[in-house]
């Protein structure tokens, strides 16, 4: 191809998402578009598989027969969000085994929230109020984002996340108006989660790489910052709700804003988390590559058995 | 709190018999939720929560029922989580650990035939609760008995690996099956005042059914002098208190509260 059908189509490329209008797998688009698009749906994708495993943490132990059964729905949604956003990515010409090649390798991020440990369960509520709210936060622009497999996956994923979220809210809920025990369970919970769920957003727009061709391609629309500051704006009263504190000392209303103004966060431990030295990023990783490799002499004879098959279909044939 | 069977008075018998019933929805439900997450694949992920989903879906009808039927107070939640090891009346079958996915799969295998011959007898229940519970639940189990004998065909008839693997779990859990036809008192009980399924007379259509699956999946079909029982008189194997601690460990531990 010429450089001056290269630039046509790039032309193309660009008015059409100016438009607003989808790109679709088989439209034309840069390298660099099908790439970031790759890395940040893979790593959507991997986020949800490997966030599975914190969750999937207490289905044996729920306490209630009813939690059990909610608990169980939300981790399989959780996979299905994982299933038709892998296979959303590998309508880019990528095929799965390459993208869990590269979770398990470590090449491939995942979102690091969860490599914290899930150890009572109002944790469980917790990531359901808290996680799934920030995801929510930082997911519903995307219904809307350029790559239409992605919009579409978006479209699903969230109507599913804000149910879990409400579900997440209400085993809160629960906790906040049981026994002491459980309200300090609640609050114990919170404390742990609410920083690392300040994390998800990202880091501060000054630190943040990626922003600006993302805004291009409307795999962005609002900043880290911005987000994150919808997210306080929208939990704190939520907190009020259940008669919890937010564990921030400079948490305060800044009528002069109209926002909430917050203390520092801890971007060390940021860093050391998304490096890869979170409390349990090894034990995930590793919970996910035996999870494959115990499952190989399985997905093996699936192969062998549906080719026998069409093997046998066709001798009967002939 | 431990429910004994005074506490049930007149309806203690068929409380026995949907306790009989339930449980092996339960404590199989509860296995299978073990390998959420943990899955070959994640097709393979979904179907089997979503098996686990069927299942803990029946339980709660069952209990629900079963909680009713009591003259003391009690809930789901107590029958599920309250009762001491001996009183969990489940098939040691469904107890069996899920050592890896060839014994997931011989396990549900298993059950799923013997499970959808009993369901189809218990639509005819004269008791409306458990002929309604049958009905929807036989659909669930239809499609639960084609998924394991789909997986072991897959096994016994893909690579020497598979098969070496899945003979292994169906030899390892024969000789729990033969449990399966054998009532307790509760089911004697339940076939003489018409509510309940003669089991008894469901091995032989079984024996048929798995036979021509293990047959089309090359897997030879074991042949056992001697069998396991116990669980449904609530003798169980030493895997079950493990299984117990985990499920039971909330409700241990948080006693008396609502979650």
């Amino acid at each position: 191809m010429s450089e001056k059908e290269i630039k046509n189509l790039e032309a193309i490329f660009e008015a059409k998402i100016a438009r607003d209008e989808k790109i679709e797998p088989k439209d034309w688009m840069p390298e660099k578009y099908r790439k970031t698009h790759i890395r940040q749906m893979s790593q959507h994708a991997h986020s949800e598989i490997v966030g599975m495993l914190p969750e999937g943490n207490w289905i044996t132990r729920a306490p209630s027969l009813r939690r059990k059964v909610a608990l169980l729905a939300k981790v399989q949604d959780e996979a299905g969000h994982g299933l038709y956003l892998y296979s959303a990515t590998e309508t880019l010409g990528i095929s799965r085994e390459e993208l869990y090649e590269q979770l398990h390798s470590g090449k491939a991020k995942y979102s690091s929230i969860f490599n914290y440990p899930t150890i009572t369960w109002a944790d469980i509520g917790a990531i359901g109020w808290l996680v799934d709210g920030a995801a929510i936060i930082n997911q519903v622009p995307l219904c809307s984002t350029s790559f239409g497999p992605y919009a579409r996956a978006m479209v699903r994923v969230c109507k599913e996340e804000s149910f879990h979220q409400r579900q997440g809210y209400e085993i809160m809920l629960t906790l906040a108006n049981g026994t002491p025990e459980q309200k300090e369970m609640a609050q114990d919970a919170l404390n742990r989660w609410w920083w690392p769920s300040l994390m998800m957003f990202g880091p501060t727009d000054d630190m943040s790489t990626h922003t600006e061709q993302s805004m291009k391609w409307k795999l962005k629309r609002k900043t880290n910052d911005e987000l994150r500051q919808q997210f306080i704006d929208q939990t704190v009263p939520q907190a009020n709700i259940l008669g919890l504190s937010i564990p921030d000392s400079d948490l305060k209303w800044n009528e002069e804003r109209g926002h909430y103004d917050f203390g520092p966060i801890n971007w060390d431990e940021f860093w050391q988390v998304v490096k890869g030295h979170g409390p349990c990023n090894k034990e995930r990783l590793q919970t996910r590559v035996d999870a494959w490799e115990e499952g190989e002499w399985v997905r093996d004879a699936a192969m062998a058995y549906a080719e026998k098959k069409a093997e046998r279909k066709v001798k009967q044939a002939g | 709190m431990s429910l004994k069977k005074h506490d049930f008075r007149e309806n203690g018998d068929k409380i026995d018999y949907i306790l009989t019933i339930a449980d092996n929805s339960l404590i199989l439900g509860q296995r299978m939720g073990e390998l959420t997450g943990h899955g070959p694949t994640l097709e393979v992920d979904i179907a089997c929560t979503n098996i686990a989903l069927d299942l803990f879906g029946q339980v709660r009808s069952y209990f629900q029922y079963a909680a009713q039927l009591a003259e003391k107070s009690c809930t789901e939640d107590d029958l599920a989580f309250l009762r001491t090891e001996r009183e969990y009346k489940n098939v040691l079958l469904v107890e069996q650990p899920n050592t890896n996915f060839a014994y997931v799969i011989a396990k549900q295998f298993l059950f799923d035939h013997y499970h959808y011959l009993f369901l189809n007898e218990l639509q005819n229940s004269t008791d409306a609760t458990l002929s309604a519970i049958a009905k929807k639940s036989i659909k669930e189990v239809s499609y639960h008995k084609r998924f394991s004998s789909d997986w072991v065909l897959r096994l016994g008839d893909g690579t020497s690996v598979s098969k070496e693997k899945i003979q292994k779990a169906i030899n390892d859990l024969w000789p729990f099956t033969q449990e399966l036809f054998e009532p307790n008192e509760a089911e004697e009980k339940a076939v003489e005042l018409g509510y309940g399924v003669d089991i008894s007379k469901l091995q032989e259509e079984y024996k048929q059914a798995i036979e021509k699956v293990l047959k089309e999946a090359t897997i030879v079909i074991p042949d056992l002098e001697f069998y396991q029982r116990g669980g449904k008189k609530g003798i169980h194997s030493e895997h079950m208190g493990f299984l117990l601690s985990d499920m039971q460990y909330m409700q241990r531990t948080y006693p008396g509260m609502k979650w």
